[in-house]
Order: C-alpha cells, then sequence, then structure tokens
C-alpha cells in the first residue's frame, strides 16, 4: 500500500482550501434553491464573437497559436487598452495571452515570487492569490480592508504591511467579493508608497469593465511611474460573458512578460486557439454589448444594496464587478452559520464572506449576475429570514 | 426615460420602489415619469404574456400578409386604420417587403378567422390580396421562452 499521505507535496497539501464544496454541494442538491452564487455573468457571449469561433472551427483553425497568443489577438489588445483605459503596451513584447486571467496571476506569481518572498494581499479577495503565493514557497500578508474604508486598500495600511522582504503587491480591484474599487485619488496615494521601492503590483483589473458611476475605471498603470512596476492582468470571462472560453492575457515591463512567457509555454504551450479567434472580435467590436450588460448589472446592483439596506443589513455601495457585500453582523450569526441556515431554511445560496479571507468574516457575498426577477425571489426569501431571526 | 421604459417593457409588474431603486431615482420621480410617459403615449397600456397552449384553452392566431392599394395623399394610413379598427386585429404592421400590410389576428376556431378574412377583410375596396398563415406553435415570445425554460447551468464557485 502505497502512503499518498507521505508523498503528495506538503506546500500544495498547505494552500488554503476553499472550504465552502460542501455547502455547494448542498445546495446543488436542492431543486427549488435559489443561488445568488456565481461569480460568471448571466449574459451569453455576443454572438459576433461565438460566430468568430464557429468559424474559426469551420476553416480548421485547429492548432498550436504562438506562444504569447496570436499576433492579431495581441494587437487588438493593444488597442482596445489604448482606447478605453489609456494604457500602452507593445503588442509584440509586453502583451501575452493566457488560459483566463487566472493563469496570468499563477505566471505572475510564480515569475517573481521567490521562498521568503513576501506577497501583500489585500483582503476579502479573490480566493486564488493566497494558495498560489504558498505553493511558490512566498508568504502572503494580508491588508483587511474594512467597510468604513468602503472595502478600499489605504494607503497608509499598505505602508504598514511592507518590510524589505516585500516582493509583491496584489491589487484586485474591482473586487471579488466586495465590488469595491479604487480611484484615482487612491491610486495616487498606494503609487507613492510604492515609488523608489522594488515592489512589483500584479493589477488583477478582470472586473474593470463592470465600474459603475460617472467616473470609468482607472488602471494603476496609468499613474505616474507605476507601468514600470506593473503586472496588469485582465481577460474576457467577465466583460464579454466568456468565462468557459478561458481566455485572459497579461501586460506589463517585457523582462516579466518573457519570463511569464517562458513558463507559459513549457506548462501550457498556447491559450485555446478557438478562443483567441472569438475574442479578436470581442476586442474590436463589442465595446456596445460591454456598455449594455454593464447597464443591466448596474439597475441591479442599485436594486440590491437598496433591497438589503432596507431589510437592516447594511450594505455599502459597491461600484464595481457584480456583488454586493452586505454586513450580517446584525443577526448575531458567523458567516457560515447565517449562510448554512439561510441555505437550511429558504434554500437561498449566498457565499459566506469569510471564503475570501477572514476579514470577510460578518459578511456574505451576494452576485447580481441573475435576472431581476431572480434577485426578487430570492431578496424575498433573505428578508423573511431576516425577519424571522430578528425576533427570535 | 429611455431606461424606464426599457425596464417596464421587460416586466410591467416590478413595484415602483424595486424600479426607482435600479434607475437610482426617487419613487415619487419614477411616478412622475410613469405619468408623463402615459400622458405623452409612450406607454399604451401593460398586458400578461399568457402562454394559452398550457393554459388549455383554445386559440387560434394567424399572421395575414396584405397587398392594399395606397391612396394618394395619404398613403397606407386610411387603409391601416380602417384594418386597426376591427376588434379581432391584434396588431396592424407596414412592412417593407414583399407585402404591405401584417396583421396579426386571434380567434377561438380557424373557422372564425377565415370568416373574418373572407367577409370582412377581403371585400375591402383597397385591399388587393391576402395571404393567411396560422401560427402552429409558440417557442418564444416578447423575449420569453415559451416551450422549454433555460436551465441555469453554472457552478456555485468563489470565483
Amino acid at each position: 500500500m502505497i502512503d499518498y499521505d507521505r508523498l503528495l507535496s506538503p506546500r500544495a497539501v498547505a494552500m488554503r482550501p476553499s472550504g465552502i464544496r460542501k455547502f455547494f454541494d448542498l445546495a446543488a442538491e436542492m431543486s427549488d434553491c435559489i443561488s445568488l452564487g456565481v461569480g460568471e455573468p448571466d449574459f451569453k457571449t455576443p454572438w459576433a464573437v461565438r460566430d468568430a469561433g464557429i468559424e474559426s472551427l469551420e476553416l480548421g483553425r485547429t492548432r498550436y497559436t504562438a506562444n504569447a497568443g496570436l499576433k492579431e489577438l495581441r494587437i487588438q489588445i493593444s488597442r482596445y487598452l489604448e482606447r478605453r483605459m489609456d494604457l500602452r503596451y507593445d503588442p509584440m513584447r509586453q502583451i501575452l495571452v493566457t488560459v483566463g486571467g487566472s493563469e496570468a496571476i499563477d505566471l505572475c506569481v510564480r515569475a517573481l515570487v521567490s521562498p521568503g518572498d513576501e506577497v501583500i494581499i489585500p483582503e476579502p479577495s479573490f480566493v486564488c492569490y493566497d494558495p498560489i503565493t504558498t505553493l511558490t514557497g512566498g508568504t502572503v500578508v494580508p491588508v483587511p480592508c474594512k467597510q468604513e474604508d468602503d472595502f478600499r486598500l489605504k494607503a497608509a495600511d499598505l505602508k504598514a504591511a511592507i518590510t524589505p522582504k516585500t516582493k509583491l503587491l496584489i491589487l484586485p480591484f474591482p473586487n471579488n467579493p466586495t465590488g469595491a474599487i479604487l480611484e484615482k485619488q487612491d491610486l495616487e496615494e498606494i503609487a507613492e508608497v510604492l515609488r523608489g521601492t522594488d515592489i512589483m503590483v500584479l493589477s488583477d483589473e478582470i472586473y474593470a469593465e463592470l465600474t459603475y458611476g460617472t467616473e470609468k475605471h482607472i488602471s494603476i498603470a496609468t499613474i505616474p511611474g507605476m507601468a514600470e512596476r506593473t503586472i496588469l492582468v485582465n481577460g474576457f470571462s467577465k466583460a464579454y460573458a466568456m468565462t468557459g472560453w478561458r481566455l485572459g492575457y497579461a501586460c506589463g515591463p517585457e523582462p516579466v512578460i518573457k519570463l511569464m512567457t517562458k513558463i507559459h509555454q513549457l506548462a501550457i504551450m498556447s491559450a485555446p486557439t478557438t478562443s483567441q479567434y472569438a475574442a479578436i472580435v470581442a476586442m474590436r467590436d463589442c465595446d456596445g454589448e460591454i456598455e449594455r450588460m454593464r447597464e443591466e448589472y448596474d439597475q441591479r446592483r442599485r436594486y440590491l444594496v437598496k433591497a438589503f439596506n432596507d431589510m437592516g443589513l447594511t450594505c455599502f455601495e459597491p461600484k464595481g464587478a457584480f456583488y454586493v457585500f452586505p454586513c450580517i453582523k446584525a443577526l448575531g450569526m458567523t458567516s457560515q452559520e447565517f449562510c448554512g441556515t439561510l441555505l437550511q431554511e429558504k434554500h437561498v445560496a449566498l457565499v459566506p464572506g469569510d471564503a475570501f479571507g477572514e476579514s470577510g468574516e460578518g459578511y456574505c457575498r451576494v452576485s447580481y449576475a441573475y435576472s431581476v426577477e431572480h434577485l426578487q425571489e430570492a431578496v424575498k426569501r433573505i428578508r423573511a429570514f431576516v425577519e424571522e431571526h430578528t425576533k427570535a | 426615460m429611455e431606461k424606464l421604459l426599457k425596464i417596464l417593457e421587460d416586466n410591467a409588474r416590478l413595484p415602483l420602489e424595486d424600479i426607482a431603486a435600479m434607475l437610482g431615482k426617487s419613487p415619487a420621480e419614477v411616478s412622475a415619469m410613469m405619468d408623463l410617459a402615459r400622458a405623452q403615449g409612450l406607454i399604451k397600456g401593460y398586458k400578461t404574456l399568457v402562454d394559452w397552449e398550457k393554459a388549455g384553452v383554445n386559440r387560434v392566431e394567424a399572421v395575414i400578409e396584405l397587398h392594399v392599394s395606397p391612396k394618394k395623399s395619404r398613403g397606407f394610413d386610411d387603409i391601416a386604420t380602417t384594418i386597426a379598427s376591427f376588434d379581432e386585429v391584434e396588431s396592424v404592421l407596414l412592412m417593407s417587403g414583399g407585402y404591405d400590410l401584417q396583421l396579426t389576428i386571434k380567434g377561438k376556431t380557424f373557422q372564425e378567422i377565415a370568416l373574418f378574412v373572407a367577409k370582412r377583410l377581403s371585400p375591402l375596396d383597397d385591399v388587393l390580396s391576402t395571404a393567411t398563415h396560422f401560427v402552429l406553435r409558440t417557442y418564444k415570445r416578447e423575449g420569453k421562452l415559451f416551450q422549454s425554460e433555460e436551465i441555469d447551468e453554472r457552478e456555485l464557485t468563489v470565483l
């Protein structure tokens, strides 16, 4: 008998588990369960994009592409970033097409972080940064973001977390799960802390197009002195409703992109070819589709923020992504208790906030990648739940 | 106003407070906008999408293509208005392409619709010809699927 426990890599075993799998399995078994748990758009990929994918298959474009991605796609990405984000990257040397934003994050951490290096991760945040850092032997330094700061990363908190070992700051804004964004002033202050250091920034801007209100998304790479220390990660999943196509990209200083490309070449070869052909059309022709989806998300966002505040679960107004992050402390339950009991009693599935780091305790993530009718039904059940448990 | 109309077009039963929240306005403001929209004739009415087949009620629906002779000064307006005034007629649209007017008609039986075409529509002076197509089955109407509901296949994840 092989003792697999002795064989498995301790670092891989030590990666923080998601811990809520069981919870989701339970939800999946309930036939009348209303879920507000998913992290992907309810829209379908725009037809023009799907059509381009189909056409590429019909033409038999089924081979590997260049390791860094189709040249035409990289050119379109650079044009898109200039048009919509005011960013300038050389498509031949500074852009790498990856298997989703996730791979870009993985590559960036692997290319930069050595054992003993510290990686600053604002919390609550997307679940992958922490385990990927651990896997490389890096040390995670969480920096809690608080509701009173609208869940923004404050420059002072960042500064306090920096040590001589700090290698990388992960900057996941607009943020999953809080929906927080960073405005120009916040970015200027963070840049001020980082300029003059050797600390790199992994700016995960996958939700950039889903920014609400009058101001558009601003990338930290547009702040003076920051492009040279920023690896920008973005992708097609959220803005173009293309989660299943598995396509993202990283942009940044040539030496870092070059090393990331080397790892990508050896581990992946190239991102899916069909997806790359489809993505060319997304980058080139779909600004209007983004706007249409953004407008719908925006209405749902406002609806949910008001609904939660009305039922007594205070909810700060998120300006990005497609999540609201209400505080459930008023009910005297932990996040896990709240979500578990809500699921059992009302068959509504939310994600407990502590899944996104300790500072998410006391909150839960509510996705509005659902129709308004679906949200209404969920809100009705949650309201009843809150009323019952407030009286008790 | 356009955003409000779009929301109402999708779902006229949303509570006023919810619509107001979605638009970032107060309920009073939205209420005033809705009154204005009605007064200006932007909102023509509120109806319910019923799946009559599922409800077990027999209803027959037909689409009729009409060739008509337009009038010198009023174009298609006179004949279109005359036809629109029949209660049986659900919609009257002036079309580009191979025919002039498209009608939708609902009735209890095939015969009822056939009689309407034969006795009321065809005899009109300006109607040159008609072609009646009966609806066999409704798959989608006003953006809603009628035969099958779409299943949400998305996985619950924390991604």
